[in-house]
């Protein structure tokens, strides 16, 4: 059974296990990934990296793809691209 | 670049599914050096993602034999330019790499076809095999109401999967019709594989409605998805769920066969029968020769790796099995083909490019995909058309225009090292995104 681990989603605090990808933490969480141009909130799609949907700020990072990033203890990701 | 981020092998492979895989044990079972690339955070592609536990007999023993043969994987790299013939760059989190290869296997897969229907764009509303994935990452489902809609046998493959992580299916919608399923079902007759494996699928799928000639004809929710409503059989039905799961069966991904001048046609790349593409010492292994599955990928990936290896004759071995693994393919691909009606399905401010939110009116206007980009920046975004190009394809016919490097955004830095490089092709960079 993988271990549980603490990152931060937007702010708050957030228990996944580990092999878990930045992408499933935001579902979970129920955030939006990214806002888009015509400010639509929009999640993932396909899942395996090319539609881009899931982009999200990752320690700092911008425009990252969330899906295809597991979740790392303290890594930080916010949504307010 | 620095030298560490050198890397040099007789055979290059970008991809790590079952073809990739395939096609690296055997030809580093020679003695070749090979290293593996791949953009996934680990190998077994999206059929055999998350290498663990509940996977496949096949599954294990070929991800065995990889760690036997000494084959150097790079996950989490995506292939992105080829500045001269012989070297690929590839960018990772933080870092860009030079990979050189005497011969290259290019074994990128598939990807989902979406079409685009009012309401698609919400979130939790995803591709078939996208929540499949977000489920092999984590995301627990159990007692979420999860409509399945699309096309193609994985739409069976992931309600089933989903069932087993205790999701509620209220049904399976399939938009080829009931005598088309038939016709194929007849044709695995021939293969006792297949049949048998249809047979196990069909007893867990028990008791889940499966709908033929039904589709999503929009989905609602104001932030979030909320429920879907389909059309079955010309009748329409509203669904209350936590999410829809939709994809119209797969297009190959040939971006980077394209990129490295490799002959297309019908959108898939040509090859002889020792899988070698037009251009000599490049070899194409998998779905992007032809949709096909598993078997189809594992035959034409030895095939490719034994032959870069120069082991043509032990590669014609495997004719036969690749033989039928083919026409497995063209059945599957017959009865699946996407029925006209689809193609009403989007309202006028539906939008068709989810990137630059470019709707169906707008798009519509338009004769030619180049013209939609150049006025509507439809397929300009950071997808660079992966989505919506097969989407417009099926819808107004366009057909694609050449590919450019970069073929996926990059980092600046990136374009910069590689621009660096002692010799290298002209460079444009494309769209303002990253």
């Amino acid at each position: 059974m993988p271990e549980p681990l603490i990152l931060k989603v937007n702010g708050a605090e957030l228990s996944v296990l580990q092999g878990t990808t930045v992408a499933v933490a935001l579902t979970i969480a129920r955030q939006a990934c990214r806002i888009s141009v015509s400010t639509q909130p929009r999640g993932p799609l396909c899942g395996m990296g090319i539609c881009f949907e899931c982009r999200a700020t990752i320690n700092g990072k911008r425009h990252r793809r969330s899906c295809q990033i597991p979740c790392e203890a303290g890594m930080d990701v916010s949504t307010d691209e | 670049m620095s030298r560490e981020s050198l890397r040099q092998f007789d055979v290059v492979v970008v991809g790590g599914g079952p073809a990739g895989i395939a096609a690296a044990v055997r030809a580093a079972q020679t003695g070749m050096s090979v290293g593996i690339v791949d953009d996934n955070p680990s190998l077994g592609g999206q059929i055999w993602r998350g290498a663990n536990r509940d996977q496949p007999a096949a599954a294990r023993q070929w991800l065995q034999l990889l760690q036997s043969a000494q084959v150097t994987t790079h996950c989490g790299m995506r292939v992105f330019h080829q500045p001269e013939p012989g070297i690929l760059l590839a960018e990772g989190a933080d870092d860009v790499r030079e990979f050189r290869y005497k011969k290259l296997i290019l074994a990128t897969g598939a990807r989902e076809r979406f079409l685009p229907f009012p309401g698609w764009t919400l979130p939790n509303v995803m591709g078939a095999g996208g929540l499949q994935a977000m489920v092999k990452s984590g995301l627990p489902v159990s007692g979420m109401r999860v409509v399945v809609a699309g096309s193609g046998p994985l739409l069976l493959a992931v309600a089933s999967y989903l069932r087993k992580h205790g999701s509620i299916i209220p049904v399976v919608c399939e938009q080829a019709s009931w005598a088309s399923l038939l016709r194929f079902s007849a044709s695995l007759m021939a293969q006792p594989s297949k049949l048998a494996q249809a047979v196990a699928l069909k007893k867990e799928l028990a008791g889940i409605p499966f709908a033929t000639s039904a589709w999503p004809l929009a989905a609602h929710g104001s932030q979030v998805l909320e429920s879907v409503t389909i059309s079955r059989r010309g009748k329409t039905e509203t669904i209350a769920c936590d999410y829809l799961a939709c994809g119209f069966h797969l297009v190959p991904n040939t971006e980077l066969a394209q990129l490295l001048g490799c002959q297309l046609s019908d959108g898939l790349v040509q090859v002889d029968e020792f899988q070698q593409t037009s251009v000599e010492g490049v070899f194409c292994a998998g779905e992007p020769t032809g949709i096909g599955g598993v078997e189809k990928s594992l035959a034409e990936g030895e095939i490719a790796g034994l032959t870069a290896a120069n082991r043509r004759q032990e590669a014609t071995r495997l004719f036969t099995a690749r033989a039928k693994a083919r026409r497995f393919a063209r059945n599957l691909d017959r009865a699946y083909s996407l029925c006209p009606e689809l193609k009403s399905v989007p309202a006028p401010d539906t939008l068709v490019c989810r990137c630059e939110d470019v709707s169906y009116s707008r798009t519509k206007e338009h004769s030619s995909w180049r013209s939609a980009k150049l006025h509507t920046r439809c397929g300009m975004g950071p997808c660079q058309g992966r989505v919506c190009g097969p989407a417009t394809e099926f819808l107004f016919q366009w057909k694609p225009d050449s590919v450019r490097p970069p073929v996926l955004p990059v980092r600046v830095g990136s374009l910069a090292e590689s621009v660096s490089q002692p010799a290298h092709g002209s460079l444009a960079v494309q769209g303002d995104h990253q």
